[in-house]
């Protein structure tokens, strides 16, 4: 009886959420995997192909083998691992200083991740406007360094900079919080110990003693560095104004997939590339995992 | 001890070892706060501020013009600013706090009650931090439109219920809880609902704190929901309004250029105001955030 009234009650607790959950993430992931195997233009019942688009994806599109995937690729191996170094450098920083400041400093750091994406894109594409009132296009020729405003959002050859440092600059998110308290709270005693052992500079400190201590801070900032990266998708298509993005110099798998999905309305194709994007991420988030995960 | 002298971890006063860290964060800080900054200076600046050549950073005559002009904008149909604001403050309650009680109860299930896909479940959920959304919008929209929440307000609102990140950081919380705390109180006759409410409750209210913050973020800041799941501009939400003005200023408005400063403003404040309060709480959460 006793046990009975409590499944009951757990049960109670977990479906408003697994409910929640089921419906509007793990279905969706169902669906688009279904659908990866169709022929889907939204307005015939979509019709079944096989492998296909797949096929197609890795065969006949040419953007996706020329831009999209070395743009990821580029994008993701520097935002991702920069992002993250930066992140613990900064948190391992600001442990060594007193609280007061450190609270600040903190903060000041977080803060762009709080700005929208679209506020974020509204003030950088000011910063980089391609007329000569763009702030960065006043600065340089006001000091001599060009005579003509660049054209920053719109050419090739800068986009993808550009990208990164402003994907870099809002990455302070969730995994930095996570690694600064990680910081703080290692026991000061092992440290203590590590000394009487031998460690000499701060170097080996923070290779023997600090990441060890905080393993679990650091995966979940990994696993947080990869989801951000590929949710930045968007970004390049934010600065630029348009999708695809000035000769798909910026494009990314996100705006591939939204250009199929909602320009071309060719869903199931859209859909395969959903698929191997969410691989992407697993397969990233699984070599993050291999790197700290704890070995008992 | 002479050889001890590193970790200097959490120092209590100011050493002038500090200072090389001092210089690069408050370099780095300088950079990361322009952008912010400059929100708030360009949406006090008047029209001829917004476009001085050459350009300047800082506002020079402060001016609340494109508040007001903000506030008495309508848009091409008709829908004043206002009520995109009241959509954006409704949804965003209610995504709150409902995030906040699903997870947290889901939660304590997952932590401390026993059940035979316990493990699994938490394991598919941390699989799902993984999630981006933007991989399976079709199938989402699909699936809205198959349940008939197109179009309604609870388009804006359950999508973004169930946020794994959210539960993650909850269940790693209540783990720290001793069970014996739990089972003193059912000793004492209180059932799962009364532990929940009585015990759990106040002692994760950091992390309460913490999944507040990250869902007023996400749904806040959102503008997918209402250029998906809404057709209705009555129901469209303030995130959206924005966007609408970020694409109009191209060239033909120049008050819009002000609007926008002040629109992105009003964005960003009140994700900046919450932070701010709770931010100790956050901390303390996230010392327990690992993945294991």
């Amino acid at each position: 009886m006793k046990n009975k009234k409590n499944q009951l009650s757990t049960s109670v607790f977990l479906a408003p959420y697994l409910i929640l959950f089921i419906t509007f993430i793990v279905v969706p992931v169902v669906i688009a995997i279904g659908l990866s195997f169709t022929y889907f233009n939204t307005i015939e019942m979509p019709k079944f192909i096989g492998l296909d688009n797949y096929v197609n994806i890795l065969t006949q599109d040419n953007t996706f083998m020329q831009f999209v995937l070395p743009n990821t690729l580029i994008f993701s191996l520097i935002v991702g691992p920069g992002g993250y170094i930066l992140a613990f450098l900064l948190a391992w920083m600001l442990a060594q200083i007193t609280k007061g400041p450190r609270t600040v400093l903190a903060l000041i750091l977080y803060s762009p991740s709080m700005t929208a994406g679209i506020a974020t894109a509204v003030v950088w594409k000011i910063i980089f406007s391609g007329s000569e009132t763009g702030y960065l296009n006043h600065f340089l020729i006001s000091s001599g360094f060009i005579n003509e405003p660049i054209q920053f959002l719109q050419s090739p050859e800068y986009l993808m900079v550009i990208m990164i440092i402003v994907t870099l600059w809002g990455s302070m998110g969730v995994g930095f919080l996570a690694m600064l308290s990680g910081v703080l709270n290692i026991n000061k005693e092992i440290y203590e110990a590590g000394y009487i052992d031998g460690i000499r500079n701060r170097f080996q400190e923070i290779i023997y003693i600090t990441i060890p201590s905080m393993k679990p801070q650091m995966l979940f900032g990994a696993v947080m560095a990869v989801v951000t990266t590929f949710q930045a998708g968007a970004i390049g298509v934010e600065l630029s104004g348009q999708n695809p993005t000035p000769q798909y110099a910026g494009q990314l798998i996100v705006n591939h997939l939204e250009d199929f999905g909602f320009i071309r309305y060719e869903m199931g194709y859209a859909a395969a590339l959903s698929v191997l994007l969410l691989l992407f991420i697993y397969a990233f988030s699984r070599i993050a995992t291999k790197f700290f995960a704890e070995k008992d | 001890m002479a050889s001890f002298q590193g970790t200097k971890i959490n120092p209590d006063k100011f050493h002038i070892s500090q200072l090389k860290f001092y210089v690069i964060l408050i370099l780095v800080a300088l950079f990361m706060i322009m952008p912010i900054v400059y929100i708030f200076s360009h949406a006090l600046k008047p029209i001829d501020e917004l476009f001085a050549y050459p350009p300047r950073f800082f506002v020079q005559k402060p001016t609340l013009e494109n508040f007001r002009d903000l506030l008495s904008n309508t848009n091409a149909t008709g829908v004043p600013m206002s009520r995109y604001l009241f959509n954006s403050i409704v949804v965003t309650i209610i995504v709150v706090v409902f995030t906040v009680l699903i997870s947290t109860m889901a939660g304590f299930a997952l932590s401390k009650k026993e059940f035979k896909l316990k493990k699994t479940l938490f394991e598919i959920n941390t699989i799902a931090l993984m999630f981006v959304p933007a991989a399976v919008t079709i199938p989402r929209y699909l699936l809205i439109d198959e349940i008939h929440l197109l179009d309604t307000f609870f388009a804006h609102i359950f999508p973004l219920l169930a946020m794994p990140v959210g539960l993650f950081l909850v269940k790693q919380f209540i783990d720290q809880i001793p069970n014996e705390l739990i089972e003193a109180a059912k000793m004492d006759g209180a059932n799962d609902f009364q532990i929940f409410i009585k015990i759990i409750i106040p002692l994760v209210k950091p992390a309460i704190a913490t999944i507040s913050i990250l869902a007023f973020q996400a749904v806040w800041n959102n503008a997918e929901t209402s250029t998906l799941f809404v057709n209705d501009e009555n129901l469209k939400t303030f995130a959206f309004y924005m966007s609408t003005l970020a694409s109009d200023t191209g060239g033909n408005s120049v008050a819009g250029q002000g609007m926008l400063a002040a629109a992105s403003l009003i964005m960003f404040i009140p994700n900046l105001i919450i932070f701010i309060f709770m931010q100790s709480k956050v901390m303390n959460t996230m010392a327990h955030s690992g993945i294991k």
